[in-house]
Order: structure tokens, then sequence, then C-alpha cells
């Protein structure tokens, strides 16, 4: 093994089609025209000097190292700067060149400390490289005079060090901010001598600054000025292997550099295809929780869950969970016990806990986490264009012309997508907001939203409406498109329905407190704006018309011909690393692999066959349907991996009482979640570094995750469903993942193609990938929809259930900051929590106001489910009458106040609309004291030799 | 299921999906949506519910429930 390095071209790649032939030291180079004459001599196997220049971001031509000298041309223009021309002759090496180079690396080294050897970039320095390569051999200046040398550290970021002392003021760090993060946290303070870089204001610091913390500065800096506190504490790295980053939907690639089995750093991977090289803070730096002290490595069981844990071999574990589950079954059954899949757990171990649960427990009472964020997507989708999954790459977004996000807040929940989808909107595409509260994206450095559309919280399906109301009746409606792809009469009966009154932005206005001015210009602009992009997120499925809603959307983009081309496109935001590949692979109790239903008896057959068991024709439980079947007693064992459905369900009250009624309880984590308060059976589960797989991120690609170190727990995921399901009768043979993948591509006609020796080739593929798409399918749907044409259906809006009033007036919506991810699990155990160390409620002045709630002050936030306490965060992003918390920390409980009100078709919980009342409050409340008595007891382990 | 009143609910909110469907004919696609995503526990249920009076549902709803239940 060794490390993975990758060719720095010093510009960015030109995106031209035509070529340009030029001879660069004697050879011929030929490049796409407005390549700069350093990429163009990279390419060419010509490495010219250069300290500024780095391809993630523009040229800049400060440092003046990479002069070259140009036939019938004065002067040594900076080649990072100047473009390829026909013909030209570059020389990059003459004595000219070698004196000036020579120069300005004395000057920069005559400033600069000579700590080499104990420097944390001691081997990986470019400064130290470029002194080598021009064959610095004396500062003839010293080092007595005026310097940079003895500046302050700034420790405050906890995962990186900047010392301005090591600081050439190449600019890299302060132009990956802008133009790779679009943050612009940084700056070049002062002029001339004077220059530093700067972390917003002079007073701040790059924690108090307005830093992401995406470690783009510290990617791009030349020297040891940014440099990651791991690396300066452990050493250069020896080894690395690509991986690919386990938060959210976007699925980023990633080097994990190593010097053992210690992971050093994590390092965004340029040829990855979801990233392009970008990371945020998760993925970059908030890997610690897989060394954290709280993680469990041994199995341990329990009677019941008042009693401590005993820890105890994998032998006893996995025979507890056996005989449990067949003692269920045998005493209440056969659907009497289930089990529940990861979006956070690979597609091979996905696709063996649902294996496991047909085949071994004998019913399809299989469900994942996905439920309770995108399954409407799946069910909306599949409806309308025959797919259960967005259309495009995330590469689509740079030729967008207009772009949509409704009810997603992609710089925080997908930051590295967010970044690339700002980098399109400051090159001039528009940008359409809806959403009840006022994003970072509505207004931030150099973007602001041509239309926000501050939605009442439930009227999504309305206002979708009211934008095809006005698309239909002004005559906006691209006719070739619908007359080529989509049914005919569905349009027609649809067109009629949208045109109704009802659904005039007039109308709607008045229902979702949005101006039907605003309603008619944004339908406007992505009907006639060119390139219409939608990007969306749980705020528009986890409503009780969620799947409404995503059919609205699919509507709005037939309607004006927004598919099946790059640019276009109807995008859902996934949440968890993996919430498309648990749903491709079978994790619905209705459906086996690829979305194929259940009672298909001739597909299910081959299943039969293969698995060796007859399988249940019937659909199974899901995830809501086994808590109320627990609390009925009929549903009483229950296999979770990876998911803590006791703090990320909805309403907890009703979870705590579905969890106390089952007998068995298995938990498979990392760590001693809250459903594990619950639990009977504990398995410990390994991280993404420690085991073989691969993810499918949001776009429909299957990445590789490469383990990169030995399992702590023993035993990588996997390995753990195939003991459970041999201990059930049920053995299953795979000596690796990549076997696992040969079954399930074997099984489903669109992984046909898919094998971990094509990931090796491609890097990664987005399905379907098979005989028709060898090298995977980038854009869905061109030139027809993959079930015939296009599908509109009737989106009456109707109301949710769930609705203030006197006792409850205001709404309360929830959803997700940057630092931390999902339920925190992870993210809480790591150095994230210095900016989000427990969850607020943002509340607008008035209704503060109102209620004598000051900013900070301890609130009372109750609805008709239940009540917790949190401190209050004043604020006008949030529209008056409503209030906004997040579900990072269990301490808090959100969703104790949520209810169990949920979509039509998927029972997807209603988690974005919850009538709630605030009242000052002395602290936390009763059941917080309560739950975190009993949390307390319930983590009790009795130490005892294993068996 | 014991808890009528959520699949009297959860049947309504799919009865009032399709009930202004033009494609399909509404009480059939809200009898296929129940068998094709309801357990048959749950089918169960909503049949016996509609057998004791079958309170609350709506009326495409009620027919549904009783197409269920004679395919079933």
């Amino acid at each position: 093994m060794s490390l993975v390095t990758e060719i720095d071209y010093g510009t960015p790649a030109s995106k031209a089609s035509e070529e340009v032939t030029l001879t660069i030291d004697g050879r011929p180079v030929t490049v796409p025209a407005g390549t700069s004459i350093m990429r163009a001599a990279m390419d060419g196997g010509i490495q010219v000097p250069k300290l500024c220049a780095t391809d993630s971001v523009d040229a800049f031509g400060s440092c003046r190292l990479c002069l070259v000298e140009i036939a019938g041309r004065a002067g040594t223009p900076a080649s990072c700067t100047t473009p390829v021309a026909p013909g030209m002759v570059v020389s990059t090496q003459t004595e000219r060149l070698k004196q000036i180079r020579k120069g300005v690396m004395e000057l920069y080294i005559s400033d600069h400390p000579l700590d080499c050897l104990t420097c944390a970039a001691n081997g990986d320095c470019e400064l130290q490289d470029m002194a080598g390569a021009v064959g610095l051999r004396e500062v003839r200046y010293g080092y007595d005079g005026e310097s940079h040398t003895r500046q302050e550290k700034d420790e405050s970021n906890p995962y990186f060090t900047f010392d301005p002392s090591k600081c050439i003021v190449c600019s890299r760090c302060v132009r990956a901010c802008e133009e790779v993060q679009g943050t612009f946290a940084l700056t070049i303070q002062g002029r001339g001598f004077d220059s530093k870089v700067s972390p917003g204001a002079a007073t701040d610091d790059f924690l108090s600054s307005e830093c992401v913390s995406c470690g783009a500065c510290v990617q791009a800096c030349p020297t040891a000025t940014l440099s990651e506190k791991s690396l300066i504490e452990i050493g250069q790295p020896e080894h690395s292997v690509v991986t690919t980053c386990a938060y959210c939907g976007v699925g980023c690639s990633f080097k994990a550099e190593m010097r053992g089995e210690e992971l050093v750093r994590m390092v965004p991977w340029k040829d990855g295809k979801a990233n392009r090289g970008h990371s945020c803070v998760k993925g970059r730096f908030a890997w610690g929780y897989a060394n954290h002290k709280e993680r469990i490595l041994k199995p341990m069981i329990r009677e019941r869950i008042d009693q401590p844990w005993r820890e105890v071999s994998w032998e006893v574990a996995i025979d507890r969970v056996a005989s449990e589950f067949k003692r269920l079954q045998a005493k209440h059954g056969r659907l009497a016990i289930g089990g529940i899949t990861s979006s956070r757990c690979t597609n091979e171990e996905t696709y063996l806990v649902q294996k496991l649960i047909r085949g071994g427990f004998g019913n399809n009472n299989v469900d994942t986490c996905a439920r309770v964020c995108h399954s409407p997507t799946g069910f909306g989708l599949s409806q309308a264009f025959g797919t259960s999954a967005g259309t495009q790459d995330f590469d689509s977004v740079e030729q967008s012309d207009v772009i949509v996000v409704i009810g997603a807040n992609p710089t925080d929940a997908h930051p590295v997508f967010a970044s690339r989808m700002k980098k399109r909107l400051r090159a001039g595409a528009k940008l359409i907001v809806i959403d009840p509260r006022r994003t970072d994206l509505v207004r931030s450095a150099h973007i602001e939203a041509d239309y926000h559309l501050p939605l009442r919280p439930g009227t999504n399906a309305a206002i979708l409406n009211a934008m095809a109301h006005t698309i239909v009746t002004e005559g906006l409606t691209n006719e070739a498109f619908v007359r080529e792809f989509c049914d005919r009469d569905a349009f027609e009966y649809w067109a009629e329905f949208v045109a109704r009154p009802e659904n005039s932005p007039e109308t709607v206005g008045l229902l979702s407190g949005v101006s039907p001015e605003a309603i008619r210009g944004a339908a406007r602009l992505y009907a006639t704006g060119g390139n219409g992009a939608i990007y969306y997120g749980l705020g528009v499925t986890e409503h009780s018309q969620g799947t409404t809603a995503v059919m609205a959307i699919a509507n709005l983009a037939m309607v004006t011909g927004n598919l099946g081309r790059k640019g276009v496109g109807v995008n859902p935001l996934r949440g968890q690393n993996n919430v498309q590949g648990s749903c491709d692979m079978g994790s619905f109790p209705h459906e086996l692999t690829g979305y194929r239903h259940i009672s298909d008896d001739a597909m299910r057959g081959t299943f039969e066959a293969l698995w060796g068991r007859k399988l249940d024709a019937e659909p199974g439980l899901r995830i809501p349907n086994m808590f109320d079947a627990a609390i009925e007693g009929t549903f009483l064992g229950l296999y979770v991996q990876g998911e803590d459905i006791l703090q990320s369900d909805p309403n907890t009250a009703h979870v705590v009482k579905a969890l106390s009624a089952m007998e068995c309880v298995v938990v498979q984590d990392l760590f001693l979640n809250e459903t594990a308060n619950y639990a009977h059976v504990f398995l410990p589960g390994s991280t993404f570094l420690e085991k073989d797989g691969t993810f499918t991120n949001a776009e429909r690609r299957i990445n590789r995750v490469r383990k990169v170190m030995t399992p702590k727990n023993g035993k990588a995921d996997w390995e753990i469903t195939l003991d459970i399901a041999k201990a059930m009768g049920f053995p299953m043979h795979y000596d690796h993942p990549s076997q696992i993948m040969d079954e399930i591509a074997r099984m489903t006609p669109t992984f046909a193609g898919v094998s971990y020796d094509l990931l090796e080739k491609e890097g990664s593929v987005q399905w379907p990938c098979n005989e028709k798409a060898p090298h995977g399918t980038p854009v869905m749907h061109i030139g027809g929809f993959v079930r015939g044409k296009g599908n509109f259906l009737i989106t009456e809006y109707i109301p949710t259930d769930e609705r203030p009033g006197p006792r409850f007036p205001l709404l309360l919506t929830t959803g997700r900051i940057l630092s931390q991810y999902n339920v925190g699990a992870q993210t809480r155990r790591t150095d994230n929590v210095v900016w989000h160390d427990e969850d607020v409620l943002e509340i607008h002045p008035h209704d503060a106001e109102q209620r004598g709630v000051r900013d900070g002050d301890w609130v009372r936030l109750q609805s008709r489910a239940g009540e917790t306490s949190l401190r209050a965060q004043i604020t006008d992003r949030v529209a008056p009458g409503v209030v906004y918390t997040t579900f990072h920390h269990p301490v808090t409980q959100a969703n104790v106040i949520t209810t169990d009100y949920s979509d039509w078709a998927t029972n997807c919980p209603e988690y974005k609309v919850t009538a709630v009342q605030v009242s000052p409050s002395n602290g936390p409340s009763d059941w917080q004291r309560e739950y975190g008595e009993q949390a307390e007891h319930s983590r009790r382990i009795l130490k005892v030799a294993a068996e | 299921m014991s808890d009528d009143g959520k699949l009297v609910m959860m049947a309504n909110q799919i009865g009032r999906f399709y009930e202004p469907q033009r494609q399909v004919e509404p009480v059939a696609a809200i009898a296929t949506h129940l068998r094709k995503f309801w357990d048959p526990r749950m089918r169960a249920a909503i049949i016996a519910h509609l057998d004791h009076g079958g309170a609350g549902l709506d009326i495409p709803v009620r027919e549904a429930v009783q197409r269920l239940k004679a395919g079933a």
C-alpha cells in the first residue's frame, strides 16, 4: 500500500471542446482551448514550479514562480494565467527563468521559519519542494530583518491550526473558501508587507468567524500554515485508502490517510464524482467517534431492561437472539418478529438483513429508516416516472439556469453539494427557495434568492399546485415535451384540475401566507428561465401529504419539460449516506430489491429458488405499524441494525411504549443509543472505516466503502447478520461483501452490471447499470420515461389534521444543523459540539415578546403528544407563528413533541408540522429528568468475564 | 390492530388522495393500495372495523374495504 497521490495540474480543466496544439519544451501538446500553459505543461508531463496555483481554484498569478518564456512574445508571463494558443512555442526552463525563480524563492524563504525537521508538513510541503525544484542554496538577505516568523498561532478551531508565521500569502486558502466552499470567511487583510490571512473581522479567530470548517483552506495550503491537528500530533501518513463518507447522502469520496492502522486524516478525493475534491466539517474532520470511549466493543445481554447489561461472548449473544426470536415465533406466530435495516449501513449489510428477515424469520416485517424520511419520494416518483430515485447526477447543477430548492437546507444538511450549487448561483443561475424558514441559501455571500416563498408549514402541495396553475393558465406549458413524453389524458385531467380557482396563487396565498405575486413570479421563472432543476428534502416528504407533494414536483417538471437532460430534473436530497441504497436493497416490507412488489410470484420465485426458502407474498409491517402492533401485543421481537428509532422516530412516548412492550429488542450499533435503553441484546457494530461494502448516494451513485482498519468489535456488521442467520437456521455463505454484491446484481435488473471489479475500474457507477447502460446512468429518462409515458397525478391539497388552535397556536417544524448529523450519535461524540452542543428553539421576536421570552431563556415546548424544555433563540429566520428546532440531542428529545400523523401513502411521519405552545420555563421538564435517570440506569454495565 | 381510529384515519387519507384521480377507479385504487402496502393484520383489523359498522370510514373507503374483504 502507498499514499494515493493526485496530480495537481495547477489550474482547473477547460471545458471547451475545441483543441489547441502547442509546443512546450520541444514537445507537442494538444489540450482543450482555454487551458493554461501550466496545465498544458503538466498534461505533457512537465511540472512548472508553482506556489499560488492549484487546480481546485482559478489562476491568480501572484507567486511569480511559474513564469515561462514564449517565442515571439516579450517578457516572462505567468503560465497559470496565460492560456494556450495554436502553434505557441513555450520554454519552461531557461537561464533567465531559473534566475528569476531562484530570486523569488529567496524572498519567500527569507521570511519563513527554517524549522523543516520539526514542521508538521515536513515531507508534504510545496514550499520545501519548490526550494528544491529551483535549486535554492542560499538566502542572501539573511534572517535578521523584519519578518512574520514569530506570529501567534490560532488554535481556536478544534480540528486545524493556523500558524501565520508559515504563511506565504499565496491566497490559496482565501480562494478555496470563496470558489470551492463559497463561504467567503477568509480575506487578505492589510497591504504589502502587512498582508495576512484573516478569518472574518480583525477581532475574529477561526472559531468565531464565519468559517464552516470544511477544510478546503487546509487542503489548499501549500505549507504548514493550515494543518490538521491530527497530522501535527501523529505525523505524515504512509498509505491511503479511498473510501466513502458515512455521513449525508452526498456520498463524498475521501482518502483515508493512514499510519499503520491509525487514521491520520481524511482528505477529499479529487476523483470522487460526487464531491469533486471537496468536503464538509463532518466528513473531513468528525470521525473521532470511531475511537470514542463510549463505543461498545463487546456483546451484551440482559433479561429485563431494568437490569444492568452483562458482557458475554459473541456465541452467547447470538444464541440469545436466535433462541428468543424462535421462542417468540413459536408462541406468538411467524409474524411476531421483524427487523429494521439502516441507511447508515452498506448496501450489502442492508441486503443481508432483509434476506435474513424474509428467509430466516419467514415474514416481510422489514423496514428501513428511509421510512421516516424519503419513503414518499420512492412512491411518488415511481408513480410519475416509473423509478424511485432522483433523475440527475450532481454535476448536472453546473448546467442549471434556475434552481428551485424546496424543503431542503443544503448548506447545512448536504454542504458539499450546496457548495457546488452556490458556485453555479454565483455564476448567474437564478434561485427560488420554498421554505418556511429563511435558510442560509436565501441570502448569503454573493447569493440572494430571486424568490423566497416562506410558506406556512403543511402547505407544500398547495404552493406547488399554485405554481402549476400559473404555468398552465398563462400558457407556459412545454407543449412539445408533454405531447411527446407524457400521458395525454393524464395531462388534460391534471391541467383542468390545476386551472381551477382553488389552485390559483390568489387563493393559495391566503392559506399559505405567501404573496400571490411571489408564487406567480417563481412559477414564471421556473417555466421560462432555461434549464430548471428542482432539489428537495425532508421539508417536502415529512408531511401527511409528503407523497402528494413529490408528485406535484414531478408534475411541475413534466409540464415545463425540465426532465431528460443535463441541468434539469427532480432531485431528492437524501438525508443519510445510504438512504437510496437501503431502499434499493429491498428494505421496504412490500418490495424486494429494485422496487419489485413481493406479491409478484415470478420475481419472488427467483429469490425463493436462490435462497431455498418459501417467501411470504404478503407485505409486512412498516416501522410505525410495528410500534402499533407491539402495543397491541402481536409484535414482540425486533432486530435493529444501526438505527436509533427511539430518538429519530416521532412521538417518543409512543415509541417508548412500543419498545417496552416487546420481549426481545436486539440493537446492533456503535454506542448504547437511546433505543438500546429498551433492548435486551446489544451487538457492537463496526464503523465505516472497519468494513468493505458500498453506499449509494442521492444521485444513485454506487461508491465503494473500503476497510482501512480492523473492526474494533471483532466483526463487520455483515458478519454479525450472517451469525444470526446461521443461528436462526438460515445459513448464508459469503466470504466477502463483493460476493453479496454479486448476488444483488444477479437478482436485480437495475444492478445487473454492478460488481466490485467494475467499481474498481470506474470509481463509481450510477444505477441503472446493466447491459443497456454498462457504465451506469448519470441522467435518467432521456428520450422517454422508464414507465413509458410520464404520469400527471391529481395532487389535491388536503390540510393536515394537525392544526394549531387556542391551546397550541404555533407550528413547530424541525431540521438539521451543519455540524451535527441526524440523532447526533456520531457527531455528538466529536469536537463538532463546539459549534452546537444543544438543540435550541428558534422563535420569532413577536411570538417571544408575547410570551415574555428572552433570547437564551429556557422555554417549555408543548404539543398534543408531549412536552420538553430547551433554550430559546430569538430570530426572524422563522415567520411569526412558526418555531423551529433540531433533533440532534437526546437531552432535548424533540420527538417527544412530534405526533403520529403520517403521509397517506407511506406512513412517513409528519415531523414538519406540529401544533405547539411555547411558554417560559425554569429548566428541563419532569419528563426530561425522568428520561435522563432511566437512560443512566439502563446503561449500567456489569463487568463479568466472557463465557 | 386494536387502534381502529388510527387505521380509519390512515384509510381515509388514502381515500382522499384517490377520490379525485381521473385515470383510476378510486375504490379499486384504494383497495389496491391497502392490499399492496398494509400488513395482513392491519387489513384484517380494518375489515373487522367495517364488520362492526365501519364508523368514520369515508364512503369510497368503506367500499374499498368491502372489496378487500370480498377478495381476501
